[in-house]
């Protein structure tokens, strides 16, 4: 690079000096001169290039611009020679420059890796590099310093900036038992970490690969510009042959060595994707290729999985209807004949009574009823907790009031539990999924982003389904889906339309990996949703989500508008080269300008913010 | 079999990224050349028996291309 840089400087110079002594009407023989050495000192290291690529039998541009060049001092065309060895050199420059531009966010992520880790080794806290680490080592960490290495939290307390690896700022409380990210900072607090991944096993180094692999893998339009700029190049050489062998032009034969090599159309898909992945990357989100840009900005229907995804992922109790006594009168029934049991709604139901400071204590005679409820004694009174059936089985008669209330619960989309005693219904306690609270406008911005349809498949019962579906404006759901139907559905959808299925990546593995383009959300630190997603959300964050759409849009249009620009170039070069309008330097000129051109437009993407 | 990642200077057009792997891929000894464009990074599995990684760098300092560092 800094070499280049005194080349550009030294031939520059040269040329001006050669232009001002034509000016003042210096002897030809010191400004041809002049122009020949200007052409030697750029045109040096572009001849060295071109010797060693073919000793390894590769003909490049390099060549071409060589034969050009050497062909234009033959012909005592000194001028032309010089500008094409110094546009060709200091185009390359400029190109380096503003391509690093375009890369620099992954190398501005690649930046925040730590550089130090305290461990405990022979009874001594030591300083070691984070590659260093062995796995099960005691790792301390303290306020303001970088968590080295993926670990689980042994001792302490704090709160974490896990920005490096979700885009979320916000910090996150982590305590004992809990496992942390490498890169991610401590705020406040202290830890003591068990090693569990170090060095390029860490969730922050797999993406760092991830994302480079990505940014490098080709869209489908990108391959096609490959297979156009591989004839192309050599057609013109032919071409070039043959316009000798006719006009016996030399000059314009040489012009057309010149602009054989369509820069900007081979640079034009990879500077945007570049760009584009590069700014989803800075926010959490993981865009595994050209390929599934190109898919997400034509994405028309969305899916989304509904527990985890659109819901919390765990039951909570939402309401309790005492039919006799208070709230908590129902709870003290209710969980002392839970507590042994391992259901998911028992969970809720004891929870919501810790979280009333209400004490415990197990119930006698308990007996689990599979698939209808539990029963129990508590304070020497038979309880029962579960559903109609179990009512039903145990002669217990469900008024027509209660009936009502169970009734317009469940069509909220809530599960009603019924607790009785002695015979008689105590009270109802609701049990529900909670909506998230970014799933709330999910579907108005995700059709702003463009997406025609927001539908949801799930497990679930049918009238939770409906219920989830109406409160958040979804277009249509399927409900009580086996993995497999989930498959068979969105099979059935992609006849049609191109869909993206959202999930958590674990449960929904084969749904993603079946659907156009696959995402995974708050797929941090699990392996499954990393490898089989397309995209993955670092954060657990919905609002993510349209912001991954209209960036894939956006990076479409910056590529296919790079595109159209770099075709439209090399042939109104092609037919100005034939038609002698185009000269070898000017045709230099407007081929160097033409990249960068192209790179300037990937750079805007990096500066892409949702306009929301 | 081995292999090594080299990071290059910042490559500046995607045809240099398929020169080095095309000149890499007529080496003896070298059997992967996977040439990351825009990471301007070199990943290469080799036949450690036959080259190393000091000879697999010059083939690329000889193209003209700087190595920066090799992993």
């Amino acid at each position: 690079m800094k070499s280049k840089k005194n080349i550009v400087i030294i031939s520059g110079i040269l040329i001006l000096l050669s232009f001002l002594l034509k000016y003042i009407n210096a002897d030809a023989f010191i400004t041809d001169g002049l122009m020949i050495a200007a052409s030697v000192v750029a045109g040096y290291s572009i001849a060295k290039n071109a010797i060693g690529a073919l000793r390894y039998k590769v003909l490049g541009i390099e060549a071409l611009v060589t034969v050009a060049v050497v062909g234009a001092i033959f012909i005592r065309e000194y001028w032309e020679a010089a500008a094409v060895t110094f546009l060709f050199t200091f185009g390359s420059y400029l190109e380096a420059i503003t391509l690093e531009k375009t890369r620099s966010s992954l190398k501005s992520l690649l930046d925040l890796a730590p550089t130090t880790a305290s461990v405990y080794r022979d009874g001594k806290e030591i300083k070691v590099s984070p590659d260093e680490v062995l796995k099960g080592e005691r790792v301390i960490v303290r306020p303001g310093e970088k968590i080295p290495v993926d670990g689980l939290i042994i001792k302490g307390k704090a709160s974490v900036n896990q920005a490096a690896i979700t885009g979320e700022s916000i910090p996150v409380e982590k305590e004992t038992g809990d496992s942390v990210f490498s890169t991610t900072v401590i705020e406040t607090g202290y830890l003591e970490l068990e090693a569990q991944k170090v060095g390029d096993d860490t969730t922050f180094a797999r993406i760092m690969e991830m994302v480079e692999e990505a940014q490098d893998s080709k869209a489908p339009t990108q391959k096609f510009i490959e297979r156009f700029s591989k004839y192309y190049t050599p057609g013109i050489m032919i071409l070039s042959i043959f316009v000798y062998l006719i006009t016996r032009d030399l000059e314009l034969t040489l012009t057309l060595l010149v602009i054989s090599c369509p820069g900007a159309m081979v640079i034009s898909a990879p500077v945007s994707i570049v760009a584009g992945i590069g700014n989803g990357a800075k926010k959490g989100i993981l865009i595994k290729g050209g390929e599934y840009l190109e898919k997400a900005g034509k994405v028309d229907v969305v899916a989304f999985d509904k527990t985890g995804t659109l819901t919390a992922g765990k039951p909570v109790v939402t309401k309790i209807q005492p039919f006799i006594g208070t709230e908590e009168d129902i709870l003290c029934m209710a969980a002392p004949v839970e507590i042994s049991s391992e259901h998911h709604l028992a969970k809720a139901i004891l929870q919501e009574t810790l979280g009333r400071s209400i004490n415990i204590e197990q119930a006698s005679e308990f007996e689990v009823l599979s698939g209808l409820g539990v029963k129990g004694v508590v304070n020497d009174k038979n309880v029962l907790v579960g559903t109609r059936r179990l009512m039903e089985n145990e002669n217990i008669i469900i008024t027509l009031k209660v009936e009502e209330y169970l009734q317009s619960e469940e069509s909220n989309g809530q599960t009603a539990v019924i607790v009785a005693e002695q015979g008689k219904i105590a009270g109802v306690i609701s049990i529900a999924d909670k909506i998230r609270d970014d799933a709330y406008e999910l579907a108005n911005r995700l059709r702003k982003a463009g997406v025609k349809k927001v539908i949801m498949l799930t497990g679930d019962n049918k009238r939770t389904a409906e219920a989830v579906a109406k409160k958040l404006g979804l277009d249509e759901y399927y409900s009580e889906l086996l993995p497999e139907d989930k498959v068979s559905k969105l099979n059935e959808l992609k006849n049609n339309s191109i869909v993206a299925m959202i999930g958590d990546g674990i449960n929904d593995a084969p749904a993603l990996a079946v659907a156009d383009l696959g995402i995974a959300m708050g797929g941090s630190g699990t392996d499954v949703a990393m490898e089989t997603a397309d995209m993955v959300l670092m954060s657990d964050n919905l609002n993510r989500l349209p912001y991954a759409f209209s960036l894939s849009r956006a990076t479409v249009k910056n590529m296919k508008q790079n595109i159209y620009f770099a075709v439209a170039v090399v042939f109104i070069l092609l037919i100005g080269v034939l038609t002698k309008n185009v000269l070898m330097a000017f045709g230099m000129l407007v081929h160097e300008i033409s990249v960068l051109l192209v790179i300037i437009n990937a750079i805007r993407l990096m500066n892409y913010k949702n306009k929301e | 079999m081995k292999k090594v990642t080299l990071q290059l200077e910042e490559l500046v057009c995607p045809t240099c990224a398929k020169k080095i792997e095309a000149a890499l891929n007529k080496v003896d000894g070298v059997d992967d050349v996977n040439v990351l464009f825009n990471a301007s990074k070199a990943k290469i599995n080799f036949d450690e028996t036959k080259i190393d990684s000091e000879k697999i760098t010059k083939v690329i300092t000889d193209l003209g291309y700087e190595v920066l560092n090799v992993k």
